[in-house]
């Protein structure tokens, strides 16, 4: 299956020097290795722009290896990589160890999203040329969003004239400060301080805004306001060039669902209301949302291990993105397996403009995801090749998942 | 299985119904010269308190010791704690020796119930951070019960900082079992509009006249402005708009009675003549206190 084309049959797929050579029955090439995929599905290779891989500086939590492995358990070719690392990637020395370090180590592409302002402290432009130059393909200050919005204008200029998105975690610091889940009847009785959904809203609001202003192409990092998503629309019905993403767990999990004081169910956005998520799968199903991203966020045991309040933000994605869209969206009917493939090839390819990626048309790299629709597996996160093991879908029973990952034309895994 | 108490929630009114005759089994105990039991004797409690308490951590000892268990208590200044320890760490070490319950109090909302997941030991939760002080609530009820000989159908108002407060969420959620006409007050930006529909029979009100008409009783929380996290009310101001005062009796039922779960601000929350005066039963409820949690640890270590 192939969105790009359209294509939705049984067919052959020819790699040829990590190519796609083409589509076709019987196709047959002398020598080549035969992948036998049947009853599988065999789409573009998946992208994930929106992964923390924690190197450099947060080794202990992942590395560019790891959280490279983890991104082909889950059935992820291409893998975008946030700048909140130590040093932040905030120059083309960074961006260049990344690329380096990817090109060493790891078993899927990975493209490094640069820094908006230097250190993401919010003040002065990063490097955004250069590190354009050595390999960036967006700019956001993820998890520390620009809050002078004079900045955030002059950002979106230069990226604009860079031929860059600009990805911005909406997140009103001051309206969130101090909360540790989503505002709302659940934080009330839990006796926990909330975020409430205005501080994701009122960044949306000033972003488009200013995108209008600047002309810039801008991305909204995991959406999760149900106000939010209908301002993206809003944007959008005017021709401006915005566009957004949400995660598995925001169309999937509500905060009433929360095991109460369990770590695992921590990260920003906080898992919002009934409503919101619905109003987040209702925008998936409309095309509001474009693409679906894991925003995979290791953190060690150690550190998820403690009171509520004084846990880090972030779970991890990587290997749950394809049982969690399955269950929730394909297998529910709310989207087609067709969509669904889109949403995590077309989708990101588009917004980030990676040429060749995201289709199986003749001549685009051999990034393939081979995935089944109707397999029945249990997530164990103590097997996950993630180095945390931070997730709230332990033991979770999923309906579909990967099955092998194609990447520039070899297999880099394969389901036990 | 975890068998401790960490909240109101979770409880049935059939539970709270057994704690509190049980408790009243024991008030006459307070006046004997010899008040010692020795149901619990060979038992250990520890007392394991993460913020800064002394009526709640005494009240727990004297509890213990009236039982006959023995009890110890550890403060976290002067322990690992402070010395980086964490948590999980701190409770597995005490887990280790042995105590037969652990009673905690922590600043962290739900650090009892995070732990409670981890430890075969009871934990009875002294008060977690702005979300739960069940003993709190049972004593207040057996202080009601006593002046009143009924919850059903009274009319309770509780007025201060209900966001903040521990207190308020184990009474409301306590009194809501027991058909209380429950009226929350305090200045907006400390009464979340999600209080509502916490619990059945829950009213908002940001007039304390409004919340006081017809009120049975008045429970006053302890207002600390100047200890959150930001500035939600003006300071100079809490007292003239929110503050109990000798005039708003008379909107009250005749024989309203307050209560305050201490310590109190005297001139900040309460007048002195109403702290002072006939209607207050703040020692009464300390005197509880001791009551309730002999028939909370009773019931969990028998």
């Amino acid at each position: 299956m192939d969105p790009s084309s359209g294509f939705d049959g049984t067919a052959d797929v020819l790699l040829v020097d990590g190519r796609v050579a083409g589509i076709g029955k019987d196709l047959s090439a002398s020598g080549a290795v035969l992948f036998d995929a049947s009853g599988l599905i065999v789409a573009p290779g998946f992208i994930d722009m929106h992964v923390h891989l924690r190197d450099p500086g947060f080794e202990h939590a992942e590395t560019i290896e790891s959280g490279s492995r983890a991104a082909a358990a889950g059935g992820f070719t291409s893998v975008c990589c946030m700048p909140n690392t130590n040093p932040v990637n905030d120059s083309a020395t960074v961006t260049s160890y990344i690329v380096e370090r990817a090109r060493l180590r790891a078993v899927v592409n990975v493209f490094p999203i640069g820094a908006i302002t230097k250190g993401s402290e919010g003040e002065e432009l990063a490097a955004i040329g250069s590190m354009k130059a050595a390999g960036v393909v967006a700019i956001s200050d993820d998890g520390r969003p620009v809050m002078n919005a004079r900045v955030m204008r002059r950002a979106m200029e230069t990226a604009s004239a860079f031929d860059l998105p600009v990805i911005d975690h909406c997140e009103d610091l001051h309206l969130s400060a101090g909360g540790d889940m989503h505002e709302g009847l659940e934080s009330v009785k839990l006796g926990l301080r909330g975020i409430p959904s205005c501080s994701e809203d009122v960044m949306v609001a000033r972003d488009i805004l200013l995108a209008e202003v600047t002309g810039a192409r801008y991305h909204v990092a995991h959406i999760s306001a149900r106000n939010s998503v209908a301002m993206v629309a809003f944007a959008k019905a005017r021709g401006l060039k915005v566009t957004c993403e949400s995660t598995p767990h925001h169309f999937a999990v509500a905060d009433s669902d929360m095991l109460p004081y369990d770590s695992n169910y921590k990260m920003k956005p906080p898992l919002r209301s009934k409503e919101d998520v619905h109003a987040v799968v209702d925008g998936i199903v409309s095309g509001a949302i474009d693409v679906l991203a894991t925003d995979h966020a290791p953190h060690p045991g150690s550190e998820k291990m403690q009171e509520f309040e004084k846990c880090p933000f972030g779970i991890t994605g990587l290997e749950t993105a394809i049982g969690l869209t399955m269950d929730e969206l394909v297998h529910t009917g709310r989207i087609s397996l067709m969509k669904m493939i889109a949403l995590y090839t077309t989708g990101p390819a588009n917004v980030l403009q990676l040429k060749d990626r995201g289709t199986l048309a003749a001549g685009g790299v051999a990034d393939i995801t081979i995935f089944d629709s109707d397999r029945k597996w249990t997530y164990d996160v103590n097997r996950s090749l993630s180095k945390s093991r931070n997730s709230p879908f332990d033991g979770r029973q999923f309906r579909g998942g990967p099955v092998a990952t194609i990447v520039n034309g070899s297999i880099v895994w394969q389901a036990e | 299985m975890n068998q401790g108490l960490l909240g109101i929630q979770g409880l049935r009114r059939p539970d709270i119904e057994v704690i509190l005759d049980r408790a009243k089994y024991f008030q006459p105990l307070q006046n004997e010269s010899f008040k010692r039991l020795d149901t619990l004797r060979g038992k250990m409690v520890v007392n394991l308190f993460f913020e800064a308490s002394t009526r709640t951590r005494i009240s727990f000892e004297i509890a213990a010791k009236r039982l006959g268990a023995d009890s110890v208590s550890i403060t976290a200044s002067g322990s690992s704690v402070s010395k980086g320890e964490s948590l999980v760490d701190t409770l597995n070490t005490l887990a280790a020796m042995r105590p037969d319950a652990i009673v905690m109090r922590h600043a962290s909302s739900g650090a009892p119930h995070f732990l409670s997941r981890y430890l075969p030991t009871p934990i009875v939760n002294a008060g977690d951070g702005t979300h739960e002080h069940p003993t709190q609530a049972l004593l207040d009820a057996r202080t009601i019960l006593d002046r009143r000989g009924r919850l059903d159908g009274l009319r309770v108002a509780i007025i201060g900082d209900i966001a903040h407060s521990r207190v308020a969420r184990s009474n409301i959620l306590l009194l809501s079992k027991f058909g209380v006409d429950i009226v929350l007050c305090g200045p907006a930006s400390l009464l979340p509009r999600e209080l509502a529909q916490i619990a059945p029979g829950v009213t908002l009100e940001h007039n304390i006249r409004e919340a006081i008409r017809d009120a049975d009783v008045i429970m006053m929380l302890r207002v600390q402005l100047e200890r959150q996290h930001e500035a939600s009310y003006p300071v100079g101001e809490y007292f003239r708009f929110y503050g109990l005062r000798l005039e708003h009796m008379e909107l009250a039922r005749p024989n309203v009675i307050v209560m305050h779960p201490g310590p109190i601000n005297r001139g900040r929350e309460i007048s002195s003549d109403v702290a002072d005066s006939q209607r207050s039963v703040i020692l009464n409820q300390v005197e509880n206190g001791i009551s309730v949690r002999m028939a909370v640890l009773e019931k969990i270590l028998q």
